[in-house]
């Protein structure tokens, strides 16, 4: 107990670092997830298939090693840098491209399941009335594939948070999960420090599991 | 709810007997006895690390713990020959293996240290290293520890060593504004060096050897030490016979020259100036 007590600012630092990291990673994951999700419905043969194996690829990826891509392939190989002063951001946004890549093949996907409860009738509907297809997709599937998928976007959202307590594979050595070991390394296994760990996670992500499970009873489209 | 109840109990006799599974060891007290008697030991050391415990394909492990490991363990079972089981023992889980048992001792890098000492009995320490700093054999603007000021440094997953560097005592000592590269482990801090993906690894300067060993004339170290580190031999928390009878071999180890020509068949070809002397006593608590 007095090794969370002595330990808890550095670790809690480092917890910081995974919620800055997955409140960046939110972000571009559904932005490219959304993305991804048109190609794959789009009436454009090339778009579809590159949009598919894309998914494929990624998703069925460890995310370790695709972290591990981004550092040592992209960036030490491949002279993808982000920031040359500060080695540790460099690693901070390789971390973001490599987990936002892989988790938005996740968003991919759950919104295509969204976007297969939506009836045909209104796809036709929409182009009947004239809509283009990106039209029709932002103003009438995808308002109601969002409301569908409320629930399952919080579960690859909740999933993606764990997640980030492997970006130490993109050399950012700075989340919780290294700290936890840095300090294993003073201390040996300290099991309160597991459990402070477990416990913070518990309190970040047990509220978004109830907030998304409310937002998609209230926000459901009644058919 | 009397299901649920069912379910409890049988996990934690499940738990009880796993942790049982976990003890063993037999009845000795202590393990000069268990040695003497069942003529066996679980020696744990690291499987990683060159030159000081490294396991290769299905053999046992290899290098200068491994074989400080067998001297001393010879010395405590009165000169006969026994049966040692090796263990793979990570930094972080030593204290741990050492507690339920699963390990009898440890040779395994292991830093004698005032957080450690109320949790593990420590016997020697066998040698005393110092950390060091390890750059590219061509590398001319780092020369001593303190060039490495705005130099990129490796921090690797788990090892608190770039503290020295970049931190003021007591957790640090250099207090330098280095840049921290992350990196999952050692080997790969040392993968980066040679890609000039960064411009230094520092941590103990016997680990660095072991590296520098596998790749002779790429790296050079620059024998420029800033700590002590002593290496000590984890035992079971108490243990104060085996402890008081591992000093006393470490002392004969040194004494007859074992300790010197171990050090130089691991580390005689790279550079690094080797510890000469026995390190003393620390006592045994």
């Amino acid at each position: 107990m007095d090794e969370l007590i002595q330990y808890a600012p550095d670790l809690g630092e480092g917890f910081l670092n995974n919620i800055k990291l997955s409140l960046i990673i939110a972000v571009f994951s559904l932005i490219v997830g959304t993305i991804l999700a048109a190609m794959r419905v789009s009436p454009t043969p090339v778009l579809r298939a590159a949009g598919t194996a894309y998914v494929n690829v990624v998703r069925n990826t460890p995310l370790t090693l695709v972290l591990a891509f981004c550092y040592l392939g992209l960036s030490d190989t491949l002279g993808l840098i982000f920031s040359t002063e500060v080695p540790l951001t460099n690693s901070f946004w390789l971390a973001v491209l490599g987990m936002s890549a892989y988790t938005a093949a996740f968003v991919c996907e759950a919104l295509r399941s969204g976007i297969n409860t939506v009836p045909m009738g209104q796809a036709e509907a929409a182009r009947a009335i004239g809509l283009t297809f990106s039209q029709s997709i932002t103003l009438v599937i995808f308002p109601q594939a969002f409301r569908a998928v409320i629930a399952p976007l919080g579960s690859v959202l909740i999933a993606m948070i764990k997640n980030t307590t492997v970006v130490a594979a993109a050399g950012y050595t700075v989340d919780v999960a290294a700290k936890m070991r840095e300090t294993f390394d003073t201390t040996g296994v300290s099991i309160p420090i597991f459990i402070g760990i477990v416990l913070s996670f518990l309190v970040l992500i047990l509220p978004i599991g109830w907030y998304t499970g409310w937002l998609a009873r209230r926000l459901a489209v009644a058919r | 709810m009397q299901m649920r109840r069912t379910g409890a109990v049988f996990a934690v006799t499940a738990m009880a007997v796993g942790l049982a599974a976990c003890g063993g060891g037999g009845s000795y007290t202590n393990v000069v006895d268990k040695l003497k008697g069942a003529k066996e030991i679980t020696v744990g050391t690291k499987w990683d690390q060159p030159s000081l415990g490294l396991k290769k394909g299905g053999g046992d492990p290899e290098g200068f713990d491994v074989d400080v490991a067998k001297y001393i363990v010879k010395e405590l079972a009165g000169g006969q020959d026994v049966k040692i089981t090796w263990k793979e023992s990570p930094s972080s889980n030593r204290e741990a293996l050492l507690a339920n048992g699963t390990v009898d001792i440890i040779f395994a890098t292991y830093s004698i240290t005032d957080a450690r000492k109320p949790k593990v009995t420590f016997g020697g320490p066998y040698v005393v290293v110092h950390q060091d700093t390890m750059v590219r054999a061509d590398a001319a603007d780092i020369n001593k520890a303190t060039d490495l000021k705005d130099k990129r440094i490796c921090q690797a997953q788990g090892s608190n060593s770039y503290k020295r560097i970049t931190d003021p005592p007591p957790d640090g000592k250099l207090n330098l504004p280095a840049k921290l590269v992350g990196a999952s482990n050692y080997s790969e801090c040392v993968q980066k060096l040679s890609g000039g993906n960064l411009d230094a690894v520092t941590t103990d300067n016997l680990i660095l050897a072991g590296f520098a060993s596998q790749d002779p004339g790429k790296y050079k170290l620059l024998n420029d030490p800033f700590t002590d580190e002593k290496y000590g031999i984890g035992l079971k928390k108490g243990d104060k016979t085996t402890c008081e009878a591992v000093n006393k071999a470490v002392a004969k180890m040194w004494q007859d020259g074992t300790a010197t020509q171990l050090l130089t068949k691991w580390f005689g070809k790279t550079g690094l100036d080797l510890p000469k002397e026995a390190p003393p006593a620390e006592g045994c608590a």
